[in-house]
């Protein structure tokens, strides 16, 4: 069985030495946020995720869940733990006290999903969605429906859903059909059937509450007559318990390639009684708040399975003994050296660990933005972190979780025929990696949206925000002569994303198709850029702090500047090749007649 | 009821150790530390003590530097109502210097139980509590598994190899507490949000001239390779051999 070991360590340093986490402290609404309470919170988070909800994620694969005549059964251990995440507050905190949350920022949360998301994905699926609930009535339903719903999800009580997608609608959601009839006394009853519904029937909690895109009748055709309803399992009742049961049934739960212990379900809705949330018309765009946060939130899972992964495949290569190293052999008192002393296993287990570690550094970085767009007070200050949360969602959401295939997948290599097998869990996390590529708007759609809408958005205006960052960064990292072989790869990567994007510019006005054969290729390059930027970052600080003296020790600080020359020197340099094959142009892939296929 | 649990900071016992340069200890670079196993357990059985009552305090009483403060923070954090440091460069490993700094602290206020782990999970003495007990004049129960007061009145149980005793005993009085009694709770992130605002009290510690020092440490030596003698049935003469003559095991 694989185990999890929180990453608190990497955590401190993001927080104390890379990021100033202390100054949230000073934000508005976030007088709890005090750094020792957050260090703390990681610590013990961390062990929870590692003693409570690891040891369920490979039991919980192999079981499944079970649908038995409309209820479905997660695996064994699943409810208890839920409740326990509840209890302790780990599932509220960064919930408005003013609902029972605990008001802490989106920093913290971040790195808490991340360790909940490597622990178990299948659970850390179910808190998700019922965040998820939590954050669409919050924005968008007026005081009523947030006084009688709000504290209860907060609470753990209830769980929820977001019900988009139909059989026939996917990526398309303009295609939907389910019907929503306004009674008279202001609810409507919604029929219809959504499929892919994830945590859609379970066990965990006493009621659910569905977040459901559905049709009025005098709805304009496409997305702009998409309205968003709230459709409880149990009608409250007058005290607020769960009532009367609504028509919504599950009908049958997903078997799977990944996150087996997630209840993907098939709804229908029979005339269930549902209520407006936001305004008519309007409600794609509502869902589209908590789609963006859900977006972050894959790739953070991503991220999570990336580090898990890791950490097992360092464990292992570090006790098997296989051959002997080809510079000679290292433990003449065993039969064989230790793989971890191979040139190629180093070679994949630096690829994993600049991967994760530039990541999480990337994810914290925008949690931070996210906690200035939400509390700064100065709305300029908000509204430009509001960009750079907007242009990184696409980015994180893909690149992160492209990246987890491609770690998980190299975990599994390193142990070899033991890493195929079930017994070490090593498949498992390619498997369960396997939706974030998927699932939230396809990797694509994440690049199209990055390509086609971000980057046009006010001339290019989030662009040049984030460049400056980054272009700030960079002259920074060039007043350290340690650091001169980094800022110039970096210099020649930040190049290449420009003309990336002004390809996109000038070859996209005149037809689309060059902006979708180039979108995924940007996408990539942002990416290798973005995690660039933070491990520029990560080298400069680290070469500084082990001059004067930081909080972590010297070792600490030279694997950081070594994973950070691997990155550079072996991983950025990806961004050529992309440069190449974007600028290639569309007509290579759809100079291709219909008919030939 | 009024009770104080003393608690130790302690390395992470999953780690593999180096000793330090002047050999009187261990390398601290990269440790982890943690509140000590069997203190956890003591903290979790006056937590119970106290929320079945419904009334009392739990005080958490830590000896060394300012680090200590992050454990006592911990036990704030499961619960326990106020903290005090008694605060030394660092902790001796003369456990009778521990027992009356702390018999010091303890001994001016009135708890009706002091508690301790079995032992701490790095020197594993298991001196210290029985001559805090001693030097105030108290009776000790060591190693218990089960506690229960009532009126004034305890009862603890003890595992026995193959068996239990009951002992008897009155208030106040010392006891120290074996694993298997509560499993310690994970500190909630309310009780981590509440500990923030919960009094810890720093002292100087009252420590006497340590009696005992470390003079050195030692790692155990490596192990030696092993040797294959053969494969199969043929090689079991020359197994035999060894066994007799090298390893003298065999008569």
């Amino acid at each position: 069985m694989p185990t999890f070991r929180a990453p608190v360590v990497d955590y401190r340093f993001l927080f104390r030495e890379l990021f100033d986490v202390a100054s949230l402290a000073s934000l508005p609404g976030y007088v709890n946020a005090d750094l020792d309470v957050l260090l703390t919170a990681l610590e013990e988070g961390g062990r929870f995720c590692e003693d409570v909800i690891a040891p369920l994620n490979m039991p919980g694969d192999a079981a499944g869940c079970r649908w038995e005549a409309g209820d479905v059964k997660t695996p064994e251990g699943f409810p208890a733990a839920y409740a326990a995440l509840a209890d302790a507050g780990w599932l509220s905190l960064a919930c408005d006290p003013a609902y029972g949350g605990q008001g802490l920022p989106f920093t913290l949360r971040f790195a808490i999903d991340e360790m909940l998301y490597a622990a178990n994905l299948s659970f850390a699926m179910y808190p998700g969605l019922a965040l998820g609930v939590y954050e669409g009535l919050y924005a968008h339903a007026g005081t009523a429906l947030k006084e009688l719903y709000l504290p209860r999800v907060v609470s753990g009580k209830w769980a929820g859903t977001m019900c988009l997608t139909e059989a026939h609608a996917g990526t398309d959601l303009g295609l939907i059909r389910t019907a929503a009839v306004p009674n008279p006394d202001g609810s409507c009853l919604l029929t219809g059937q959504k499929v892919f519904i994830s945590a859609g029937e379970h066990d965990l909690t006493e009621n659910i509450l569905h977040l459901v895109l559905a049709r009025l009748p005098d709805a304009p055709p496409g997305t702009h007559g998409i309205s968003m309803f709230l459709v409880p399992k149990f009608v409250p009742d007058a005290n607020g318990a769960p009532g009367a049961r609504n028509a919504v049934f599950c009908r049958s739960i997903e078997h799977k390639m990944g996150i087996r212990g997630s209840a993907t379900c098939v709804l229908d809705f029979d005339r269930a009684t549902g209520w407006l949330v936001g305004e008519p018309h309007k409600g794609l765009r509502a869902m589209f708040t908590l789609m963006n946060a859900a977006r972050l939130g894959v790739g953070l899972q991503g991220l999570g399975l990336a580090g898990v992964s890791y950490g097992n495949a360092v464990a292992y290569a570090r006790e098997r003994r296989q051959g002997r190293s080809l510079s000679g052999v290292k433990d003449p008192q065993a039969s064989a050296d230790r793989i971890l002393h191979h040139a190629d296993i180093r070679r994949g287990l630096l690829w994993m660990r600049a991967f994760v570690e530039g990541a999480r550094a990337l994810a914290t970085w925008t949690a931070f933005q996210i906690d200035v767009e939400l509390r700064h007070p100065d709305s300029s200050v908000r509204e430009e972190a509001a960009d750079l949360v907007a242009l990184m969602t696409p980015v994180i959401k893909a690149f992160f979780t492209d990246g987890a295939f491609v770690a998980t997948n190299i975990g599994v290599q390193t142990l070899g025929g033991h890493g195929y097998i079930r017994d070490y869990g090593m498949e498992q996390f390619v498997r369960d990696a396997r939706i974030g590529q998927i699932y939230e708007g396809t990797n694509y759609v994440q690049a199209l949206d990055l390509a086609g809408r971000k980057l046009p958005d006010g001339n290019g205006r989030m662009l040049r925000r984030y460049l400056a960052i980054v272009r700030a960064e960079l002259a920074e990292a060039e007043r350290d002569p340690n650091l001169a072989a980094m800022a110039n790869a970096f210099g020649a990567a930040v190049n290449r994303l420009s003309r990336g994007a002004m390809h996109l510019a000038t070859k996209g006005i005149a037809n689309g198709d060059e902006v979708g054969a180039a979108a995924s290729d940007f996408l990539q390059i942002f990416g290798y850029v973005a995690v660039g930027h933070m491990w520029l970052r990560q080298a400069r600080v680290a070469s500084q702090r082990r001059v004067t003296g930081g909080k972590m020790d010297q070792r600490f600080y030279d694997a950081k500047i070594r994973t950070a020359r691997y990155f550079f020197e072996r991983m950025l340099p990806q961004t050529e090749t992309l440069l190449v094959t974007l600028m290639s142009g569309a007509g290579n892939v759809m100079d291709f007649d219909d008919d030939a296929w | 009821m009024r009770i104080a649990v003393c608690i130790k900071r302690v390395p992470d016992m999953d780690v593999k150790f180096r000793i330090a340069g002047h050999a009187k200890g261990v390398d601290e670079t990269g440790l982890k530390y943690d509140m000590a196993d069997f203190d956890g357990y003591a903290v979790e059985a006056a937590l119970q003590m106290m929320e079945k009552e419904g009334a009392g305090e739990v005080v958490v009483v830590s000896l060394g530097p300012d680090a200590v403060q992050e454990t006592l923070r911990k036990a704030l954090s499961m619960g326990a109502t106020s903290a005090i440091q008694l605060k030394c460069d660092e902790v001796p490993f003369d456990g009778f210097a521990v027992a009356s700094a702390l018999a010091s602290e303890l001994g001016g206020a009135t708890y009706d139980l002091i508690m301790f782990g079995r032992m701490s999970t790095d020197n594993a003495n298991g001196v210290v509590g029985p001559m805090v007990a001693e030097l105030l004049g108290l009776p000790v129960v060591t190693a218990c598994s089960k506690l229960e007061i009532v009126a004034g009145r305890g009862t603890a149980r003890r595992e026995l190899e193959g068996g239990a005793e009951f002992v008897a005993f009155d208030l106040p009085a010392v006891v120290t507490i074996d694993e298997g009694i509560a499993r310690p709770r994970y500190p909630s992130l309310k009780g981590i949000m509440a500990a923030k605002k919960k009094p810890l009290a720093t002292k100087p510690a009252n420590l006497p001239e340590p009696r005992l020092v470390i003079a050195r440490m030692d790692l155990p030596p490596e192990r030696k390779a092993g040797r294959i003698v053969g494969e199969g049935a043929a090689a079991v003469p020359e197994l035999v051999r060894l066994l007799q003559q090298e390893a003298k095991v065999l008569a």
